[in-house]
């Protein structure tokens, strides 16, 4: 088992430097040229002819892709040609926020996605099963961007329940130390923020979950209604156990596998494809990070951002395959 | 063990079916407690928050061109003079008063004593002295703005030989040649003095870290999320500012900000959609605030490109365009129709140009008199993000591509991100373009010169209109210091524009703010930003 998970993450790196080669080449592919939009529209010919020299964006691609992959091993993410701040600083706060968002979103979505297919299958053809299955194919067809904003509307503005937008009330802010605020409201002993900072995540994270919600729904009710067709579940009934037991104990322990990749890998998508709830709710997160610098035209943003969601994904995968191993001991890693 | 752990997992699941009835009941709990964050009666407020739609991309004023690091600077920096409340008059700054010789070339400014930087270092002539040399010792990728001074240190276009301490409180500006705009370009944001202390100490770290010496103090940025400033006490103007801090908020799309507003979060917002500006009017708890325009938005055309480089064509065009049904659709009338490139805010202009008007058969008669009685195809580029001056590109431009089709003229409306736009505007690439420009300090120039000048194609001249005489009158008139004098050459400017038509000015618009209705002082700079230093709850 630890054979097999160093294996795995060594195995990982072909995988990222493949990925950094592929995100290069796709953006330096793209016309507009940084020095131009980092000028912007004021900019005189000369001024965008020296940054472009200065940003070294006049070397051949080849010699800027080593650069970057040399710095890289360095542990140095580059510099925002944007902010020229140093990325290794700067993408921590917005990755941290997106954390926490993700986190949290994916707690609400398995919680409510596994139980409403687990009741579905358990009680299929009710009018439970249709109601949930419904509110399911509604949920991953419904825009991020229209209910984001319904969501504003009906639960802050005409009810006042929850706050519209951002992380904390900025009048009286958090202090941030690991930027993730929940915990950070915490170590300040603030339990009121606590409670603030509570609220804030609680739209953005609704409007997240929908989607893997509704996915997970629907893919719990049908592994579920397959195990529970099986024989074992016929004898343990049969022996009198609880329905309860046959359901959550023998039945979703066989269920489960396809249902946690499934979770593992709508979390790898949340993580980078937030951008539409993390715009609507003026979340300063690792999205919006990348669409700006998409925006701008800064490279060494772009790339480190997309490699760092990246490498995140292949390690919730990593998990994702470890956890089968431990949910279902039939499936062993071995050499 | 590892079965303990099995049997810990699947409780959880199980367990998680009671936890969706715990979380929406915390959920209601954690919201009957306190909803209202300070926005009810209670002590007086003096925190001010002010959303918008981006980061500022520094706030060290002069290292950018970028409008939202001025709203933020602006407050923390002054500059020797300064614009009236409203409009771009010049005022006194930090400069009390200014002598100026009959020929224009030397100036003398009289310090304000008695003024202190944030770090409780003095502002004197020696501070005005050490910040226009870091500029003119920079280059245009360091200090973009500098250029409006003609270059840098040493490059033939500069216009300031000199820069020198007379006394403690007296600063001398020698100019190699008259430069009209002069006293304007000085009050322009990115010129703000800094703290010579703080730049010398920060380094690169003082776009993070500004010191100045207006009304309110730096203390943090969170990138893409806030930026908090305070109040300076030791601020020269006693009494001021009314504030006690203000925040900058980022809310990047415009319903959400709105929405943040209704819920009292923020106190301020720019960048109010004009279809919105009703259901704020109708919330008696907000008003409405519009900012003057400054600005025009036009169609461009790249006349070297068949067959736009035929007049009649582009005169044709201009008739073709229905401006106040554009306005009324898509500006609820927030705008004026425009007939010149620059708006009649900026002095100099010419009311007398009559414009295009809305005419079809004129438009086909110009058509076939060109030879292009049966049309032509085209493409017509619409801006992919929302300006001030243009909020809504892709639905002008479907307006626009109806008109022309009348005329037989089949307009293919294409866009593209907005870093390929402006690099493929720039190398001509369009057949025709949606574009604008807001003005940086109220002249003349500023518009005309920088947008349809033969100089500045390659740069922001993106139609390639090329005129000699027109040429001649813009380079004459950046020399003329007598103002009426001026304002006569850019009325000649205008009407050559206007005959030769490289644009159809669409409109000039009335940017729209919204805010709580106990918001009061607050006076919005046709700039795009503007001080905060009057600005109280009522």
């Amino acid at each position: 088992m630890l054979n097999y998970t160093v294996k795995r993450i060594f195995s990982l790196v072909p995988v990222l430097i493949g990925m950094t080669l592929v995100v290069f080449a796709i953006i330096h592919a793209i016309p507009g040229n940084p020095a131009q939009v980092i000028l912007g529209q004021r900019a005189t010919k000369e001024a965008i002819a020296t940054l472009t020299r200065e940003l070294g964006l006049n070397n051949p691609w080849y010699i800027q892709y080593f650069d970057y992959l040399k710095a890289l091993l360095h542990g140095d993410l580059g510099i925002s040609m944007r902010t020229r701040g140093p990325i290794n600083e700067e993408i921590w706060p917005y990755l941290a926020a997106t954390l926490e968002l993700t986190v949290f979103a994916m707690i609400i979505a398995v919680i409510i996605g596994v139980n409403a297919g687990i009741i579905s299958a358990w009680f299929s053809n009710s009018w439970f099963d249709y109601a949930a299955m419904i509110l399911a194919l509604v949920g991953v067809s419904l825009p991020i961007f229209w209910l984001g904003l319904m969501g504003q509307w009906v639960f802050s503005i005409e009810l006042g329940w929850l706050p519209t937008t951002g992380r904390e009330d900025v009048r009286d802010p958090v202090t941030a130390i690991t930027n993730l605020y929940l915990i950070d409201t915490l170590l300040g002993g603030r339990f009121d923020q606590f409670g603030v900072v509570f609220k804030h995540l609680i739209l953005p994270s609704m409007a997240l979950a929908t989607i893997p919600m509704a996915i997970i729904a629907r893919m719990t009710r049908s592994t579920m209604l397959e195990v529970m067709k099986s024989d074992y579940i016929r004898t343990a009934r049969a022996k009198g156990l609880k329905m309860f037991w046959v359901v959550y104990k023998h039945s979703l322990k066989n269920a489960i596998i396809p249902v946690l990749t499934i979770i593992g890998l709508q979390t790898g998508l949340l993580l980078g494809g937030a951008i539409l709830t993390e715009t609507i709710f003026g979340w300063p997160g690792i999205g919006r990070y990348l669409y700006d610098a998409i925006g701008y035209r800064d490279y060494p943003v772009i790339q480190s951002g997309i490699l760092i969601i990246a490498g995140i994904f292949v390690l919730i995968n990593l998990i994702v395959d470890l956890l089968y191993a431990f949910v279902d001991p039939r499936i062993k890693y071995t050499n | 063990m590892k079965k303990t752990l099995k049997v810990l997992l699947i409780s959880f699941l199980a367990m998680s079916l009671f936890l969706v009835g715990c979380n929406s009941s915390k959920t209601n709990e954690n919201a009957g407690g306190k909803t209202d964050n300070g926005t009810s009666a209670g002590p007086k407020k003096d925190t001010l928050v002010f959303a918008r739609g981006g980061d500022s991309t520094s706030l060290d004023p002069i290292t950018t061109t970028e409008g939202e690091t001025f709203k933020v600077t602006d407050n923390i920096f002054e500059n020797l003079l300064s614009y009236g409340p409203q409009d771009t008059t010049v005022q006194p700054g930090l400069a009390e008063k200014w002598e100026v010789t009959p020929d224009g070339l030397t100036y003398t400014f009289h310090l304000r004593q008695g003024v202190k930087f944030h770090d409780g270092t003095d502002f004197n002539a020696d501070a005005v002295v050490f910040n226009f040399d870091r500029w003119m010792n920079g280059n245009a990728d360091k200090f973009p703005y500098y250029t409006m001074f003609g270059g840098y240190k040493g490059e033939p276009g500069h216009v300031i030989k000199e820069v020198k301490a007379l006394d403690a409180n007296t600063v001398q500006f020698t100019l190699t040649r008259p430069q009209a705009p002069f006293l304007k370009n000085l009050a322009m944001s990115p010129f703000g003095i800094a703290s010579p202390k703080a730049v010398k100490d920060e380094g690169d770290k003082f776009r993070e870290k500004p010191v100045g010496t207006g009304p309110f103090k730096f203390v943090e940025w969170k990138q893409n999320d806030r930026i908090v400033l305070e109040k300076n006490p030791d601020y020269w103007q006693k009494g001021l500012p009314k504030l006690n801090k203000v925040i900058f908020r980022v809310i990047p799309e415009n319903t959400a900000r709105l929405n943040a507003l209704a819920n009292g979060e923020v106190d301020l917002m720019d960048g109010l959609n004009n279809s919105d500006e009703d259901s704020v009017k109708a919330n008696d708890k907000l008003q409405v605030i519009e900012r003057p325009s400054m600005n025009v938005g036009y169609l461009g055309f790249t006349t070297n490109r068949k067959p736009f480089d035929n007049k009649l064509v582009r005169q044709a065009l201009n008739h073709a365009i229905d401006k106040e049904s554009i306005i009324k659709s898509f500006y609820n009338g927030k705008a004026e129709p425009a007939k010149n490139a620059m708006p009649p805010s900026v002095e100099g202009y010419n009311d007398d140009v009559k414009d295009y008007e809305y005419d079809l058969d004129k438009a086909k008669a110009l058509l076939k008199e060109a030879g292009y009685e049966k049309g032509f195809t085209m493409d017509l580029w619409a801006m992919p993000v929302a300006r001030l001056y243009m909020p809504e590109a892709q639905k002008v431009a479907e307006v626009i591509q109806e008109s022309f089709s009348k005329i037989g003229v089949k307009a293919n409306i294409k866009s593209v991100d907005w870093a390929t736009y402006l690099d493929k505007a720039a190398k001509g690439e369009f057949d025709a373009y949606m574009l604008g420009w807001t003005g940086d300090n109220g002249d003349a120039d500023n518009f005309l010169y920088t947008l349809l000048d033969k100089d500045s194609i390659g740069a922001n001249n993106y139609s390639y209109y090329k005129n000699d005489q027109l040429h001649d009158i813009l380079i004459k008139a950046q020399t003329e210091t007598d103002q009426a004098k001026r304002n006569e050459l850019y009325k000649q400017a205008q009407v050559i524009i206007h005959d030769d038509a490289p644009w159809v000015p669409l409109v000039h618009s009335r940017p729209l703010l919204a805010a709580t209705k106990d918001l009061s002082g607050y006076l919005p700079h046709p700039t795009g930003s503007e001080a905060l230093t009057n600005v109280e709850f009522k």
